[in-house]
């Protein structure tokens, strides 16, 4: 018979104790584990590589909230940029960089971003697009995979996946946005699904994309003439009498007819001018991380808008708030691994008084006092190994409960069963703990007096 | 199996300091797979003896030779191996683990020399011992006759060359003292073990051929 074998039984003569002991240690290490998976989650949610984005183009304000809002669609833009910043702008800025003569010698692409606005059924964001916006890699090296079209026809729109689970929707539905203006209307206009992305484990999936020409054609999201000429003013862009004549013809050639009830796709979107278009945010890639630090400094200079690299936005938030949660997190998670520990000590110890006699019968035996030594220290290696397996399946189980529920609330996948390397290096820590709580009461049966125990 | 015991002193401090000499025996010897049954008054020193031999407890000074080993001269550990591998102990109140079972009980008598557990054997001794039915019973679940005779099963596993018996039938009734003394003396016998029991019972005492009164070989000093 083994030293475990000898251990385990003497654990299973105490079975309660034994198993209330282990049960300790299985929900502390639940709760690091749960820590460790959400922790996981958060770091690919929110992770610099999941951002397949150089720049991003939005209102001046908190670099911040213009991150969360257009790439992780939490919260809604300050305010909208005239569209000219992704037309004169930004190749203007391009070609400012010395060397770069045309914009495209630095920038891979630039995609308009429209939002505001939420789905009536479910409230979901929406986001008017160019179909640009699923040729690009959501996170690195993943692209978009869908089922249907994309949203060429301006009041098409393709859906993330947790919108089309959770709403029902599929291939042809309809459905209505709210305005997300101060008065919150529903609109009148009707879009159609015509496509539906595969889930991304981003806020893509719980996103509405439709065509940003759609956007702009209901009512009331293009800007009327006057308000579109004074934001120009405001930004610091010329409009001279020659332009804003053209912006009052264009405005009023634009009729505004009802759009609701019927098919919008069975004749010819109407043009809407350049400067009667609002655009939220524009994401942009450049070819290389050098191009992106220059090109956001000649955006930053003289312009009413900011471009920063959400790649940097993203750190310093892990950096300064998700990463000091996560250490607070793990350490009170540590704690009660360490309280557990101090469980097994006091529950070994105790134990003790009442098993001299055994040790004793033991050493008579012909058991050495290091062989008894052992015997106590592996009684505490198991019951801190089988809590922490315990602990381990518990606190997958445990994210396996939750996952929907994280899914529905915060729209962030969870993978249950994704194993976050730290939980490889609890098991050096439990069998560390296992040793320094099994030492002492170990040394009292090393010290057992065979003879006097005996007798006892 | 030979012992050969020689000039052999042991006392204990008591707490007040005080020196109480508890053995001293000058000459004892006991043959080849002889029987031997010690008697005498309780407290006079006949357990801290077997335990001496055992190699237990530790001599003041004085020789416990066992087939040629002085085993006042190993270190503790060397005494443990020599003790798992070379002596079987029968107690009074038994001291099965009530943890184990019956053959778990006789294969932890196999588990601290170092030798492999030989299982059919286990199962043998218990056999022997007229419990093949109560293999896998705890001790709780045992009668006091059988929890002796699991110990007396256990104290042979190691397939001892010396066997202690430290009054093994003070604690069961008169019909199984008759079964587990003859079991103990059967068993010595067709293993060729030699055994020193302790006793205070004449009636077991009178089996033997030879009865040492241990007071007339141990002479402890006056205490200090």
């Amino acid at each position: 018979m083994n030293l475990l074998a000898i251990a385990f039984k003497s654990l299973k003569q105490r079975a309660l104790s034994s198993s209330l002991t282990a049960l300790s240690v299985a929900l502390g290490i639940m709760l690091v584990v749960s820590v460790l998976v959400v922790n996981s989650v958060v770091d690919n949610t929110f992770n610099q590589k999941s951002v397949g984005v150089s720049l991003l183009i939005g209102p001046r304000g908190s670099d911040l909230g213009n991150v969360l809002s257009a790439v992780y669609r939490i919260g809604k833009p300050a305010e909208n940029l005239p569209w000219r910043v992704l037309t004169e702008d930004l190749p203007n800025a391009a070609k400012r960089i010395g060397g770069v003569k045309d914009a495209s010698d630095i920038i891979d692409w630039a995609i308009p971003m429209t939002m505001g606005d939420v789905t009536q059924e479910g409230s979901f964001p929406v986001l008017g697009t160019t179909p640009k916006y699923f040729k690009m890699e959501y996170a690195s090296g993943k692209k978009f995979q869908k089922k249907g079209e994309l949203p060429v026809n301006s009041f098409d729109a393709i859906i993330g996946s947790q919108v089309a689970r959770e709403n029902g929707w599929d291939i042809s539905s309809q459905f209505s946005l709210i305005h997300g203006g101060a008065d919150g209307h529903v609109h009148d206009e009707k879009f159609t699904v015509v496509g539906l992305l595969a889930p991304t484990g981003t806020a893509n999936d719980r996103t509405v994309f439709v065509n940003i020409e759609g956007f702009f054609l209901i009512s009331g999201h293009e800007k009327p003439p006057e308000d579109a000429i004074s934001r120009l003013r405001e930004f610091g862009y010329e409009v001279t009498p020659e332009q804003e004549a053209v912006i009052r013809e264009a405005a009023g050639g634009h009729d505004h007819h009802d759009h609701a009830g019927h098919d919008h796709g069975a004749h010819a979107p109407h043009p809407i001018p350049d400067d009667l278009k609002e655009v939220s945010f524009i994401l942009v890639r450049t070819k290389s991380s050098t191009a992106s630090i220059m090109l956001a400094g000649e955006l930053n200079e003289g312009m009413r808008a900011q471009a920063v690299n959400p790649i940097i936005v993203i750190s310093r938030l892990m950096k300064l708030f998700v990463g000091n949660t996560r250490k607070l997190l793990l350490f009170l998670t540590a704690l009660i691994v360490v309280v557990a520990g101090i469980g097994i000590f006091v529950s070994i110890y105790n134990s003790m008084s009442d098993r001299k006699r055994e040790i004793a019968i033991m050493r008579a035996l012909g058991a050495s006092r290091v062989t008894v030594f052992s015997i106590i220290l592996g009684e505490s290696l198991l019951l801190c190994l089988g809590g922490g397996i315990l602990g381990l399946l518990m606190g997958h189980g445990l994210v396996v409960v939750a996952a929907p529920l994280i899914e529905s609330q915060a729209g962030i996948m969870v993978n249950p069963w994704s194993f976050d390397v730290m939980e490889l290096v609890l098991f050096p820590i439990l069998i560390g703990m296992a040793t320094l709580v099994g030492f002492l009461p170990g040394l009292t049966a090393y010290r057992t007096d065979v003879a006097d125990s005996l007798n006892d | 199996m030979s012992l050969s015991i020689r000039n052999l002193k042991k006392s204990y401090v008591e707490p007040g300091g005080r020196r109480l000499p508890i053995l001293n025996v000058d000459s004892f010897d006991i043959a080849d797979a002889e029987q031997v049954v010690l008697i005498g008054s309780s407290g006079g020193g006949k357990t801290t003896l077997l335990n001496v031999i055992a190699g237990v407890t530790t001599a003041d000074s004085g020789q416990v030779v066992i087939d040629g080993t002085d085993v006042t001269k190993l270190p503790e550990a060397g005494r443990d191996r020599f003790r798992a591998l070379r002596i079987g102990y029968v107690f009074q109140t038994f001291n099965l683990l009530p943890a184990f079972t019956a053959l778990e009980n006789v294969l932890l008598g196999m588990s601290f020399g170092g030798r492999k557990a030989d299982r059919p054997h286990a199962r043998e001794l218990l056999k022997r011992v007229g419990l093949e039915h109560r293999l896998d019973h705890r001790p709780a679940k045992l009668s006091v006759g059988e929890q002796q005779r699991v110990a007396v099963a256990r104290a042979l596993a190691n397939r001892p060359s010396l066997l202690l018996a430290d009054e093994p039938t003070a604690n069961v009734d008169t019909a199984n003292q008759e079964n587990v003394l003859k079991l103990i003396r059967e068993a010595c016998t067709e293993n060729g073990v030699s055994l020193m029991m302790v006793t205070h019972s004449q009636d077991v005492a009178s089996q033997f051929d030879r009865i040492e009164t241990l007071s007339d070989f141990n002479k402890p000093e006056a205490a200090e």
